[in-house]
């Protein structure tokens, strides 16, 4: 068992208010209209561009910051905080960058890493299809060999900056087996819908796609045929999910630091709603579960600091707990502020319904009953052998 | 190499029910690991015996065994 360390470095408190003014003052200001525009304003993708942050993930050799996990951590904890689109670009951006990091030749780091990390190129990941979502194994996306490369054909949909997207990690069944491909925007064949109409984290520019024999070049193939899903969807979705964890905990701050504001202000009974215990076991129950989560995500970011192969586990745990602590923390931020939560005046609306996504994206909320139920039951039984 | 035996025997412990497990055992054919286990195990190996898994090592054959374990940690530390 590995202890973790509480105390931030020099750099990483710095790194920390600096993502919090960053984001109070480029990001906050603009997420209701990401809301209502259902995009990401332009001029945020710009701000984003040249802050650095969209290679937060990748070493300085590619341009990147060379930021450690805890610290990008913190990072996708101040986004999630002020705007969940925002964290969502970051998130897909970077199972993008940091799969081809991972998994890359020489020539696909060379290629694509640089113009990642300085957001030259925005990346998203392709898996989920219109018949294959929770159960990845059964996607139909096919990869054909043929003597001058891959032939790509299949649909996929709910990509998460799918419409603005130049580089795509796509997972494809390729001689039968589960396999990942980098494939341009620009292939020929490829079409994008955009898919407007979300409930929650409307501006993250969902697409549906659609390849219809693509030519895809042999070294458009990341890692061997037959890893695609055990070892570069499932090391992408890792970074996915605790960048989620993160965003989750910073959401269900800006819940609770909306509930106290409203809470010191409004006045019902002749005393501030803060006065009244029905109110205060609600804000107690944030304050709780905030801090709980936020643990649980320093925990499963120091062990991918020090690699440690129980980060992976402590992800899922963290990222289960997080996400479910924001929705109650979301609904408990609309009942504190009553008819005003249920309006866009307000921006609890939105986060009730940002929230309830956290639920729903790398792996729902049931898929994670199911693996880390069976995890622990099998460690247990190891155990007590 | 009965000391990185013994480390790797200890690891794979943790997620596999057969304490006899044989060093030519193939722990993929027998059903033993889920879906998380090919990364838990890239992991513990870069960690443990302070080596890269690269993309042309990905190949399942070198992790179907403890035997095969050791040799692929043996020629990455010797290619260093
Ligand atoms: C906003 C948003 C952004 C997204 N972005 C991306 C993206 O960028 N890239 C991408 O590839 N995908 C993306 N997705 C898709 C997302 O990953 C899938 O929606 C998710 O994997 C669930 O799949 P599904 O929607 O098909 O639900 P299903 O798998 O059909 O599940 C429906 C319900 O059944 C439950 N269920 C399923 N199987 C079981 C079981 N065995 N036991 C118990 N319950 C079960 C689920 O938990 C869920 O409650 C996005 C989705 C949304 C909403």
């Amino acid at each position: 068992m590995i202890a973790i360390q509480f105390e931030f470095t020099a750099d990483q408190y710095e790194r920390q208010c600096e993502f919090q003014a960053f984001v109070d003052s480029a990001i906050i200001p603009y997420a209701g209209r990401h809301d209502k525009e259902e995009r990401i304003c332009p001029e945020v993708l710009e701000t984003l561009r040249a802050s650095g942050y969209l290679g937060a993930m990748l070493p300085k050799a590619y341009g990147g910051m060379g930021l450690d996990y805890v610290t990008q951590g913190m990072l996708n904890e101040q986004l999630g905080r002020g705007c969940s689109s925002v964290r969502s670009l970051l998130t897909v951006h970077g199972m993008v960058a940091l799969a081809i990091l991972r998994w890359g030749t020489k020539q696909q780091k060379d290629d694509w890493l640089p113009k990642l990390a300085s957001g030259e190129a925005i990346g998203a990941l392709a898996l989920t299809e219109p018949h294959a979502g929770s159960d990845a194994k059964s996607i139909e996306t096919t990869a054909e060999l043929t003597d001058d490369g891959y032939i790509l054909n299949g649909q996929k949909k709910w990509i998460t900056m799918g419409q603005i997207a130049d580089l795509f990690l796509l997972f494809a069944i390729c001689d039968g087996k589960p396999s990942a491909f980098l494939v341009e925007r620009s292939c020929a064949g490829f079409t994008s819908k955009a898919m407007t109409g979300l409930l929650g984290a409307r501006g993250s520019m969902i697409a549906e796609l659609t390849f219809d024999n693509c030519p895809l070049p042999t070294t458009s193939l990341l890692g061997q045929v037959g890893t695609g899903l055990s070892h570069i969807a499932l090391f992408s979705l890792d970074y996915g999910r605790y960048t989620i964890a993160c965003g989750c905990v910073g959401l269900a701050q800006a819940c609770l630091e909306a509930s106290m504001n409203y809470a010191s202000q409004r006045r019902q009974f002749g005393e501030l709603l803060q006065e009244k215990q029905l109110i205060q076991k609600m804000i107690t129950e944030m304050t709780v579960n905030v801090k709980a989560a936020r643990l649980l995500c320093y925990k499963a970011g120091y062990l991918k600091d020090v690699g440690d192969p129980d980060s992976i586990m402590e992800t899922w745990t963290a990222k289960y707990f997080a996400s479910t602590i924001v929705t109650k923390a979301a609904s408990d931020a609309v009942q504190i502020h009553g008819a005003n939560g249920c309006h866009s005046d307000y921006p609890a609306e939105r986060y009730y319904r940002d929230a309830k996504i956290n639920e729903i994206i790398e792996g729902t909320t049931q898929m994670h009953e199911w693996l880390i139920a069976s995890q622990e039951i099998r460690s247990y039984h190891v155990d007590s052998r | 190499m009965e000391e990185n035996k013994a480390k790797i025997k200890q690891f794979l412990m943790r997620f596999i029910r057969k304490p006899d497990l044989d060093d030519d055992d193939d722990i993929f054919a027998l059903g033993f690991v889920n879906s998380l286990f090919a990364m838990q195990l890239v992991m513990y190996l870069e960690k443990e015996f302070a080596i890269v898994i690269e993309n042309e090592d990905m190949s399942l054959d070198n992790f179907r065994t403890i035997h095969r374990m050791l040799a692929f940690i043996e020629a990455k530390t010797s290619a260093k």
